[in-house]
């Protein structure tokens, strides 16, 4: 990556620090140089940068509140902070060198125990890589809100202890288990959510409460209408008139049996379930930029004599344990590495812009040749995993991982290997591959299908069978949740594409419970 | 640019909350690791933490998923000599099972259990939750020789040391708002008027007027003045009072037979119940002093280690024990500086005619001395002589005399809080 300008090839080498420990000082002129870099000559647009050194302890916290500064108390984060502390201290887990939020500014948790290096490196990898990403993605863009997240989760924090103290943490407490158990269905996938702000959420509480209440009571009004009673009947028979995908959502407005404040937690998870979506479904984009970035950036500040050997050699080590992929057959594989594979697509996609093979001109017409960091930056703002992996994996990659797709059918006695890497492989491991990344794909797909207005006041869910997967036996418990929420019996269907009943569960009446 | 803020000062033991909720949520689990750790452990180790061991389904947070079955593909890295088209035996164990490697880490981190650590602390927390040591209430008010400070607000009097000081100034300011608002009301009114004569301009009328109003004013400052801006009786002092300290000290009399009829399981179940009374006594006195008394026909005061590991033969005279044990309490031990718990264990034989000298011994030197005594007899046999002796013992001594049966080991923890359930919450029934 060394651009030969005369000047430059002997460059006066003004070493930033040579010494592995950091100071306020050496972070600050380090974060100057990368600040430079990454903004005048890579071009990439962040929020403001806000970083914080933390010690360990305090990372552990972190890592057991999903990262985030200010969060309500729960129990499981109580369990991920005792998992994460047990393997900490027995040596068997190493912690994250960085947390980054998705906020605006971009809140950056440093650990104090790095060197230097890891410092310089986590600055770039989070400050820059990270938060650009945060900034630029159109899936952040459209479904989180940097700006009032924060807020929002004090918001969140405060009202709940508030609940804790009128209803009792009991209460709270199995309605939040409930409303996490169905945490991956209160997003929404294809419709815009409106942003959120603590302030607007606050003022509008007591406006909505009002509004939900009544709203519920006509819903569920008994009182027979003398006359007009048929067609009213009919009118209502088929809710919701087209299955609803996010259940959080329809329970919150439309559960016969919630007080206003339950309606309000339920609204809670679901804002921070959706704010987290769209990071489950970039995770090898947004970890392969910013590993990218890091590892461009770093050079760069090698080349322009900022940095020396010894700096370099750190970095390196720690940068390619970062980006190891252990094949399928040994002991250290844990499925695909995303930082691996998004480091080695980004590069890759830069080296088809700058260096095209045949091969590249002919899979990828319009991106060989062309500029890299446009492509890259057009590459980061508007795809997500499935759909990056779909258009940019190139067979070069293919060949590099040795990948290879395999179908396991329980109607057969083998495992067949469908694809591997060469000519008629590429396109179907590709496929598959991206299919992997497919959340919807992935989970199963459980929707709100018909609530019986008029009788027992059931809630009925529909399970579409994908290739015939059933669901696990966390079904009765979690239709235990469901029925914790709406109050009435719910029944559940396994129902294959083409309408055919599988399998049904059903969850009737407290005595069960 | 960006800003960089060291936060490694900040308040640490954030997820406290939440570990606390968690340890609550699955103390069921953790009481019984616990108790197991009781039978389980050595006696030299009963005091460290301990590690929990949660079954993963217990701990597992549900959501929905998909179960074995059906088809699914799957991309894997590192083929080395796949080709299309091959086919793989699915391993034993079921279909999917070996497949999915890669689709199982993200169902969680396998099905191993949950295993986490609490601290030595926590343990005995555990331990003797819900358990009282009885009859404390009547030794603490008792002891006179040590005493705490402890505040009980505001007082007129004190020494300078001891000045409130916010009490005071507030104090003082309210006497200065009191005492002068009449005087500094009429200057505002003074100062008005001078202000309004300044505007009216000159002429003899206004000059007497004004220099009328400069003489009140001048009287007026002097009176304002007068007032102290701190009076002795503004002065506030914090009030500390002396509370009697609870007796901090204990003696725990251990009690043990080591004659023949003796065996070492036996002792050992004595052993792990002295343990056990030790630490919780520990837990409740800041300093505990460990008496041990064997006895055959005779009895002596020994050290840990003769107490426990020395052999011994002979017959069964209890009422030795007792004797030397109501001597050392008389000579070391007096009553009204120490709280004294006993603990006797013993497989139940005595011999025949020395049941009315044991029941002398206790009812005159012992029992109305002692916070709690508690005896217990080990073995599988019926009841013995001893026992029969204490059953009756018991309904005169109901308040500080515990008898329980152990068979094994294993029941030595139950058998314990049995002993010491609090007993409060009955009463309040």
């Amino acid at each position: 990556m060394t651009e030969h300008n005369p000047e430059k090839d002997y460059p006066e080498k003004q070493y930033i620090s040579t010494s592995s420990e950091w100071t306020f000082a050496t972070i600050e002129a380090y974060e100057r140089e990368i600040a430079r870099i990454a903004h005048d000559k890579f071009k990439l647009d962040t929020y403001p940068n806000q970083i914080e050194m933390i010690r360990s302890d305090q990372m552990m916290d972190a890592y057991a509140s999903i990262g985030m500064p200010v969060f309500y108390n729960h129990w499981s984060y109580g369990k991920h902070f005792v998992d994460t502390e047990q393997k900490y201290s027995r040596g068997r887990m190493g912690l994250a060198y960085e947390i980054v939020i998705n906020s605006n500014p971009c809140i950056a948790y440093l650990m104090e125990e790095n060197t230097m290096t890891m410092q310089a490196l986590v600055i770039a990898h989070a400050c820059y890589g990270h938060n650009s990403f945060f900034k630029g993605n159109y899936l952040f863009r459209t479904w989180t809100d940097a700006e009032a997240i924060i807020d929002y989760l004090m918001f969140a924090k405060k009202y709940i202890s508030q609940c804790e103290e009128r209803y009792g943490v009991e209460q709270v407490e199995l309605l939040l288990d409930s409303c996490h158990a169905l945490m991956n269905y209160g997003v929404d996938r294809y419709k815009r959510p409106a942003p959120i702000s603590a302030a607007e959420e606050q003022n509008r509480q007591k406006e909505r409460e009002l509004y939900i209440q009544q709203h519920i009571n006509d819903l569920w009004r008994t009182l027979p209408h003398r006359g007009r009673e048929r067609e009213e009947e009919k009118a209502v028979h088929n809710f919701p008139e087209d299955p609803q995908e996010n259940l959080l959502y329809f329970i919150e407005k439309n559960s016969p049996s919630l007080e206003i404040w339950q309606r309000e937690i339920i609204r809670i998870v679901r804002k921070v379930a959706q704010y987290f979506y769209p990071q489950r479904q970039t995770q090898v984009m947004n970890e392969g930029w910013a590993t990218f970035w890091h590892y461009t950036i770093l050079n760069e500040m090698y080349d322009e004599g900022l940095v020396n050997e010894g700096f370099m050699m750190e970095f390196l080590t720690s940068h390619t344990n970062v980006v190891m992929q252990p094949g399928f057959d040994s002991p250290y594989y844990s499925g695909i590495n995303p930082y691996a594979l998004g480091f080695a697509m980004m590069t890759d996609i830069r080296r088809i812009c700058e260096n095209p093979t045949e091969e590249d001109k002919h899979w990828f017409p319009d991106m060989a040749g062309s500029d890299w960091l446009t492509t890259l930056d057009h590459v980061m703002r508007n795809y997500r995993d499935e759909s990056f992996i779909l258009q940019f994996m190139s067979p070069k990659i293919i060949r590099d991982f040795h990948f290879f797709a395999l179908e396991d059918d329980d109607r057969k006695n083998t495992i067949d290997v469908t694809a591997i890497h060469n000519d008629e492989g590429y396109r179907r491991v590709r496929e598959t591959l991206s299919m992997q990344y497919n959340l919807s794909q992935q989970e199963p797909d459980i929707q709100i299908f018909r609530v019986n207005l008029r009788g027992d006041r059931s809630l009925t869910l529909q399970h579409v069978l994908n290739e015939r997967r059933p669901l696990n036996d966390e079904v009765n418990e979690m239709l235990r949740h469901v029925y914790r929420l709406w109050g009435y019996d719910v029944h559940l269907h396994s129902v294959e594409p083409t309408g055919r009943t599988v399998r049904s569960y059903h969850l009737v009446g407290e005595h069960q419970n | 640019m960006a800003y960089i803020v060291d936060r490694r000062l900040n308040s640490k033991n954030k997820s406290l909350v939440n570990r606390e909720r968690f340890l609550k949520r699955y103390q069921k689990q953790i009481r019984r690791a616990v108790s197991d750790a009781v039978s389980r452990r050595n006696i030299t180790d009963m005091e460290q933490g301990e590690s929990i061991t949660i079954p993963k389904r217990d701990i597992s947070e549900p959501g929905f998923r998909h179960g074995q079955g059906g088809k699914r593909s799957i991309v894997h890295t590192g083929n080395k000599e796949f080709v299309e088209g091959d086919r793989i035996q699915r391993p034993p164990g079921g279909a999917g099972g070996g497949s999915g490697s890669g689709q199982a880490s993200a169902d969680g981190e396998g099905m191993e259990d949950f295993v986490f650590q609490i601290s030595q602390e926590e343990f005995l927390e555990y331990l003797f939750e819900d358990l009282a040591l009885p009859n404390m209430v009547k030794r603490q008010l008792l002891s006179t020789d040590s005493f705490d400070y402890h505040r009980a607000g505001v007082s007129e009097v004190g020494n300078p040391a001891q000045i409130n000081i916010v009490r005071s100034m507030r104090s003082a300011q309210g006497r200065r708002i009191a005492l002068r608002g009449k005087e500094r009301r009429r200057r505002r009114e003074v100062l008005a008027a001078l202000e309004a004569l300044e505007q009216a301009g000159d002429s003899p009328e206004t000059e007497a007027q004004r220099s009328l109003l400069k003489a009140e004013l001048t009287h007026l400052n002097v009176k304002i003045h007068a007032i102290p801006w701190l009076d002795d009786f503004d002065l506030k002092y914090n009030l500390k009072v002396k509370v009697p300290k609870p007796s901090p000290k204990a003696v725990m009399f251990c009690v043990m037979d080591v004659s023949g009829s003796m065996t070492q399981d036996i002792k050992d179940t004595a052993k792990r119940f002295f343990f056990l009374l030790y630490l919780f006594l520990k837990k409740n006195y800041e300093k505990i002093e460990v008496v041990f008394i064997r006895h055959h026909t005779q009895a002596q005061e020994v050290d840990e280690n003769t107490f426990f590991y020395a052999r011994e033969t002979g017959g069964t005279v209890v009422s030795s024990a007792l004797n030397l044990m109501g001597d050392i309490i008389e000579e070391h031990y007096s009553p009204s500086q120490w709280n004294i718990y006993v603990a006797q264990a013993s497989d139940g034989d005595n011999w025949h005619e020395d049941n009315q000298r044991c029941h002398d011994a206790l009812i005159s030197n012992i029992l109305p001395f002692v916070q709690y005594y508690t005896y217990i007899e080990i073995g599988d046999r019926d009841p013995q002589g001893l026992w029969y002796l204490y059953e009756h013992l018991q309904r005169d001594f109901m308040d500080r005399f515990a008898i329980q049966r152990v068979r094994n080991n294993a029941e030595i923890y139950p058998v314990f809080r049995e002993l010491f359930k609090r007993h409060t919450c009955e009463e309040l029934d």
